[in-house]
């Protein structure tokens, strides 16, 4: 697969912003909030990133593999996986309904290329993510394993068993990623369980941190990603803070967590629409 | 009680049948490349030493950290390796049913859940470690099988074909010393109930440590006058439905014999098939609603209703029921 330029990939998020907001839309369930705030970084992976096949097979031999665990933002992946081929984009229309391959959470039950576990009950997607960075190493694989986390996430043990873990195993060919965007269903993070300072958490842990301080600017996600590779293979695990708003790119739906699982009513999805050209064309 | 009896099963050597999980989950190793081990902190007593000097490139020590090691396997399992973890049942089970849930079975993982200390005869630890309700948890499971060996044998031949089986499976033994009574060389075949002992009045269904139990009951009930069929149901997910059903159409009631809970147990799932398809009268020797406490493996079986006595009284109060 070709690397997208920045300009290309800023093309392309326009359009994923707007799969996002019409499969929420379609049946009025979803998580539109983060989806949107985690566009840039989704877009810079798989069509800058990542070393990946659309023709997809479970193992991922050879492959980079990318695991979500906060699963909830399943519109941006679904979006991102079709429009690099995993998928026809037409099947976005069955988001969430009967007899979809799109479940509200990703799932590998019902087959949906792209997706090689199950999440939605938070904190599972590191412990996935280093297993698979093992079974690499086994097998003298050389790529790369990357895995998404939210920042309300944090506060799941799991993710601390992980990340010891991880630290203690030298998993250096693993790419972890917090959206930080400061919000969770009940409110800021600061006000529901303070994550005080997640990067001296992580580097006491024994993992090289980085901050991408612009998580809704192409090119700083992009440059984040490539020094968050630079740092891989060097003994530790690495993670990138990606500092993100949530809702970005619709005027009405940035910075609050309002949006964290509601759908846009019609007039809503018009008038964000508007604000999002039609860049590769609507499913 | 048994030195004096005819029965229809002998043993000569004891051993634990985590042992059995130990040596099998060795040979496994030996077998198959893909095999690799996980324990949370208890190497020495789930037996894996042996495999992790073997095989030290595919064992990973996870720590007391059992949540995590349930990912760590799943994600092992995408590029083609068959993790086995090794931890105590309760910490395998209940602690990590999420887990479990999520990331193992409703992702159809080919990961080998290895759960020694199971049960009662534990002991001495009590009843925070005694867990009676894995086996409920883990066959609510969709996908997922469910499988307890009666002794070191049966354990180590359901260990070695475990690995050779694609999908999530539950394995459970335990800590004491226990009569080796099955054949060395016996062929395990998963979902497949083996009769151990014809009979025509009643047929005992046990499984894991109880299926001894069961082979002396069926002797002192024969020294009565009582014949009794036995069958070892290993397997108790995906259930031999068939060979419940043939051997109850004979005899016309069951006794089912674990240790566990009423709740969610063996008999649960002989009771529901019978239910279905023949209804016949059940009694349950298990443990009726209650937790465990310390004390030696056969005080407790004894004190919570689980020995051969209390198979051979089920026995008869179930006849009485015909």
């Amino acid at each position: 697969m070709e690397k997208q330029t920045i300009e290309q990939l800023e093309s392309t998020a326009s359009q994923v912003r707007r799969d996002i907001l019409r499969m929420v839309h379609a049946v009025q369930s979803g998580h539109p909030g983060a989806s949107l705030g985690c566009t840039e970084f989704f877009v810079a992976l798989y069509f800058n990133q990542l070393n990946h096949d659309p023709n997809f097979k479970m193992e991922g031999k050879g492959e980079d593999l990318f695991f979500l665990s906060n699963g909830h933002i399943s519109p941006v992946w679904y979006s991102v996986l079709s429009r690099s081929g995993y998928f026809a984009p037409e099947e976005m229309d069955t988001f969430r309904k009967l007899n979809s391959r799109l479940q509200g959470h990703p799932a590998t039950e019902e087959g949906l290329p792209g997706i090689r576990i199950a999440s939605g009950s938070l904190g599972q997607g590191m412990s996935v993510a280093i297993g698979a960075a093992q079974a690499k190493k086994i097998d003298g694989d050389d790529s790369t394993v990357y895995v998404l986390m939210g920042d309300g996430e944090q506060e799941e043990g799991q993710v601390w068993e992980a990340a010891m873990y991880a630290a203690h195993w030298k998993v250096d060919n693993l790419i972890a990623t917090i959206d930080l965007n400061r919000q969770q269903i009940d409110g800021p993070t600061k006000e529901i369980m303070d994550l005080i300072d997640l990067r001296a958490k992580y580097e006491s842990f024994g993992w090289e941190v980085i901050d991408t301080l612009q998580g809704n600017d192409m090119k700083s996600v992009v440059e984040g990603l490539e020094k968050a590779k630079s740092l891989s293979r060097k003994g530790k695990p690495v993670v990138n803070l990606l500092h993100t708003e949530m809702g970005f790119g619709v005027d009405f739906m940035v910075g609050t967590h309002k949006w964290h699982g509601i759908a846009p009513s019609d007039e809503q999805l018009a008038n964000a629409l508007g604000q999002l050209p039609e860049t590769i064309g609507d499913f | 009680m048994e030195k004096t009896l005819d029965l229809k099963f002998n043993y000569t050597e004891k051993k634990d049948t985590r042992s059995g999980f130990g040596d099998g989950f060795l040979e496994a190793g030996h077998r198959n490349p893909n095999v690799v081990g996980l324990c949370a902190d208890l190497i020495g007593s789930l037996k894996m030493g042996a495999f992790q000097k073997e095989f030290p490139e595919r064992f990973f020590q996870v720590g007391i950290a059992e949540a995590n090691m349930m990912g760590i396997a799943a994600g092992m399992t995408i590029n083609g390796k068959i993790p086995f973890t090794g931890t105590f049942a309760n910490f395998s089970t209940g602690r990590v049913y999420d887990q479990i849930r999520q990331s193992i079975a409703y992702s159809g993982k080919n990961v080998k859940i290895c759960a020694s200390h199971a049960g009662l005869t534990l002991g001495e630890d009590g009843a925070t470690h005694q867990i009676l309700e894995d086996v409920g948890m883990m066959k609510m499971l969709p996908h997922m099988t469910v499988i307890n060996p009666c002794d070191y044998n049966q354990t180590k031949a359901a260990t070695i074909a475990i690995a050779d089986y694609e999908g999530p499976v539950y394995l459970r033994f335990g800590r004491p010393s226990w009569p080796i009574f099955t054949d060395p060389a016996q062929k395990f075949e998963i979902g497949k109930a083996w009769k151990m002992i014809e009979g025509t009045d009643v047929t005992i269904f046990a499984t894991g440590h109880l299926v001894w139990e069961a082979v002396v009951a069926e002797a002192i009930l024969r020294s009565e006058g009582i014949s009794a069929e036995v069958i070892n149901i290993h397997t108790i997910k995906p259930l031999d439905e068939e060979a419940i059903l043939d051997s109850v159409a004979k005899t016309g009631c069951a006794v089912t014999a674990e240790e566990h809970q009423y709740n969610g147990g063996l008999g649960d799932s002989v009771a529901q098939t019978l239910a279905r398809n023949n209804p016949a009268p059940v009694e349950y020797v298990g443990v009726n609603d209650s937790f465990g406490e310390s004390g030696t493996p056969t005080q407790l079986l004894d004190k919570y209703g689980l020995d051969a006595a209390n198979i051979v009284a089920a026995a008869k109060k179930v006849l009485a029921r015909k």
